[in-house]
């Protein structure tokens, strides 16, 4: 019960990651409807951004770790968010109205160049991030064995329950939202009454950056080293859990975040930690074999 | 003219802003191993210098688009000279950076002109002669280059070494283009057919002492099976999920011969993989018991090259094998519905063909041709590990076929020698080689999305060409 107890705690911490990043690949898939590879290259910037901003902060002489924390979370989005824009204006919108397969193949291309960018810039070497934030508490102990939550495992999860509160609360209260959704239903008409198109889809593409800028700061902060590789497992994973809760659906990428990371954590923790990434595949094929609208997902109609 | 000099100012300013956003961090402070901790090495001038760069780039560009040419190619030669020249900058990069920016800048500025150029030239009765023989003839006088580069002066074994690989690309490119490029399924997972290939030689081989050519049909087998094995659940999944699903298989495919030590003996390999044999003699100095030399079947001195040629004969034959069964597979019934497939489902599930058999026929001969070329690269490395079969190597060989212009099989070829040969000639460039691959592929896809050969040949005409027949 105890080991149960543990691997939960765990399962959910990660599960917050992957579905932050998750939430930017179901977004642009709901808008434009194509799978933006170099998601996952957007997060691994936003860890290195993150850990360039601790070093600098603690240069600077801040010893407070919670001022810490939120000057380098707006940094990282800040900064991220422009890679997002970029990647966006350069790579995809001329592409837009292209045939089916075109924009997939230059996410592709973004995603090589972004890796070889950042392993060109800041080597190749896993970075070690040290440690911001440490100690914790036991919650009980069962058989000998703690059931330890630490506290950036606490900070992890209310910070992705705050992000994604105050992002629900954008999509369905604002303004910016309602445009957001009348482009994903129909884009043309949209247009015709007024909403901007193309800026709404550059927004889509600066939220979903930001906020795979927080999953790398919190990649970061809980495994403490970064490296220039990251983006493709994490994306992939995330893209798994995005298909999982219903592609297009933002509750769906949360709960498909959880259920990855519950399904990577039980596998470790239960049968082989060689083999959990296998898992994490598999569900993807199962998934989309079996439920290819995922959890919450809408059916595609097709039309002729 | 004058007038648009303020905008195009802004907007320059503008990029050179976003752009110094997007170096900051990552360009800016480098991080550094310390012992055990991290310190910065700072890269701000050179920062500095590529947002000005960056900003003098931009300027040029809207100059050209704006319909001053002078102007950007003359700041473009002076990029290039300033790159060219012994300047103090602080890192070679940066020369390479400052130099390309005003070579492409200059191309930019002329490109209308060579283009007017060119469309000109066709024009005229001999332009259309040339180029109606140029298309006729181009193929053949390639394949004619290929069967010849062997006796040629020039054949060290640098360049055998870079003819086999291009070879191997291109059979893979090929294989995967009846996949993607007839049958319109996006394939991001075709190096695992490419490793399951390499495996069975390779396994085989080593542990049963099967020789190269019974398992060569073997291997193909073995990898339509996986085909047909991963393919008939799937392919019912549209085009981009299908494309993940792919790539999460190739992904799994890797993660079982990483972790499967018993078969495959995991991370480390398999080694001393037998090489092919010509008629049972072996290539080497001295023969193993009970086995012959060519040199001493066929009674010429030992050399090492001859190794070299046969591989190289081998894979040119297997790949246009692979070409010659496409071309062939197109005037088929099966090889029209492929086509008619990719164009649309919904109309050819209303004429009755069944577009589940019909995909899996096409992902399984495409794969069937990957395990092909995997089991003739285990007997030419001789030594195999899963770091050879890693997502790079299928996103490699599906920008040849894209950017070969989809369906196209001369286009494979160019795409081949292109994203191959030139960064194999530049291997020095190291990690900059997948940086200018990574960025070359949104270009190509941004510029000529249709690919470097945008014309296919139809498969079938109302009329023959020629006879004068509308359309």
């Amino acid at each position: 019960m105890a080991y149960f107890t543990q691997q939960l705690i765990n399962a959910i911490t990660l599960g917050a990651i992957y579905g932050l990043i998750a939430i930017g690949y179901t977004m642009v898939y709901g808008i434009i409807g194509m799978i933006n590879f170099a998601h996952g290259e957007v997060f691994m910037i936003g860890a290195f951004i993150s850990l360039i901003g601790f070093m600098i902060c603690s240069m600077l002489g801040i010893g407070s770790a919670p001022v810490a924390i939120l000057l380098v979370l707006l940094l990282a989005m800040a900064f991220s968010a422009v890679y997002g824009w970029s990647i966006e204006r350069t790579a995809y919108r001329p592409l837009r109205g292209s045939f089916r397969l075109a924009p997939l193949i230059s996410a592709i291309g973004v995603s090589i160049a972004l890796q070889n960018y950042v392993q060109l810039a800041q080597g190749a070497r896993p970075k070690p991030g040290g440690q911001i934030v440490s100690g914790g508490f036991t919650l009980f102990a069962d058989d000998g064995f703690d059931v330890r939550v630490t506290w950036l495992q606490i900070i992890i999860v209310v910070v992705t329950i705050v992000l994604m509160a105050g992002f629900t609360w954008l999509i369905s209260r604002t303004s910016l939202g309602r445009q957001q959704r009348a482009c994903e239903q129909d884009m043309k008409m949209a247009s015709l009454l007024g909403v901007n198109v193309d800026r709404t889809i550059s927004l889509t593409f600066v939220l979903g950056a930001a906020l795979a800028a927080v999953a790398g700061m919190l990649f970061l902060m809980y495994y403490g080293v970064v490296d220039f590789f990251i983006g493709f497992l994490a994306g992939i994973k995330a893209f798994t859990a995005a298909v999982l809760g219903g592609i297009g659906s933002l509750p769906g990428a949360m709960l498909g975040g959880l259920l990855i990371g519950l399904i990577e954590v039980f596998w470790a923790g239960y049968f082989s930690s060689e083999y959990k990434d296998v898992a994490a595949f598999a569900i993807l094929v199962l998934v989309l074999i079996f439920r290819p609208t995922g959890l919450l997902g809408k059916p595609e109609i097709e039309k002729v | 003219m004058g007038s648009r000099l303020p905008q195009m100012l802004k907007d320059a300013g503008l990029t050179a802003f976003v752009g110094a956003a997007l170096g900051i961090f990552i360009v800016g402070f480098r991080t550094v191993d310390v012992g055990r901790g991290l310190t910065f090495d700072y890269h701000l001038v050179d920062l500095a210098v590529a947002v000005v760069v960056i900003f003098l780039g931009r300027l040029g560009l809207s100059m050209a688009a704006n319909g001053l040419r002078w102007p950007a190619i003359a700041l473009g030669a002076v990029m290039i000279a300033a790159g060219a020249s012994p300047m103090q900058l602080p890192s070679g990069f940066l020369h390479w950076f400052v130099a390309l920016g005003g070579v492409l800048l200059v191309i930019r500025a002329i490109w209308p002109w060579a283009n007017e150029a060119v469309t000109e030239a066709s024009r005229t009765p001999s332009g259309q002669a040339i180029s109606r023989a140029g298309a006729k003839w181009f193929g053949w006088m390639l394949l004619a280059a290929a069967v010849l580069l062997p006796f040629s002066p020039f054949a060290d074994q640098k360049t055998m070494d870079l003819g086999v690989l291009i070879l191997t690309y291109v059979m893979l490119g090929w294989g995967l283009n009846i996949v993607v490029g007839l049958a319109g399924l996006l394939d991001l997972g075709y190096v695992a057919f490419y490793a399951v290939g390499a495996y069975s030689y390779a396994l085989l081989s080593t542990q049963h002492g099967l020789g190269f050519w019974s398992v060569l049909p073997l291997a193909g087998m073995m990898a339509a099976l996986f085909g047909v094995l991963l393919g008939f659940p799937v392919l019912r999944l549209r085009g981009d999920y299908l494309a993940i699903v792919t790539l999460g298989f190739g992904e799994i495919i890797r993660l079982i011969l990483l972790n499967w030590f018993d078969l495959t003996n995991g991370p480390a390999g398999i080694g001393s993989i037998p090489g092919p044999t010509l008629f049972g003699a072996v290539f080497a100095e001295t023969a193993p018991a009970g086995k012959q030399t060519v040199s001493e079947m066929l009674g010429i001195p030992f050399d090492g090259n001859h190794r070299l040629i046969f591989l190289y004969y081998i894979i040119l034959v297997l790949a246009l094998i692979t070409n010659l069964f496409t071309q062939r597979m197109r005037r088929l019934p099966v090889g029209r519905a492929w086509e008619a497939l990719r164009e649309d489902e919904t109309a050819c599930r209303a004429l009755g063909i069944n577009p589940t058999n019909t995909k899996l026929t096409a992902f399984a001969i495409g794969a069937m041709f990957a395990g092909f070329a995997g089991s003739f690269f285990a007997a030419k490395q001789r030594f195999i590990s899963p770091e050879s079969f890693v997502f790079i190597e299928s996103a490699i060989i599906l920008a040849i076929v894209v950017l070969g212009g989809m369906g196209s099989q001369i286009g494979v070829v160019l795409a081949a020698v292109l994203l191959i040969g030139l960064p194999e000639w530049f291997r020095d460039l190291g990690n900059y080689r997948m940086l200018a691959f990574g960025l070359a592929m949104v270009l190509i896809m941004v510029f000529r999305p249709r690919g470097l050969v945008a014309h296919r040949e139809p498969s079938i005409r109302l009329h023959p060409a020629g006879s004068g027949g509308s359309g």
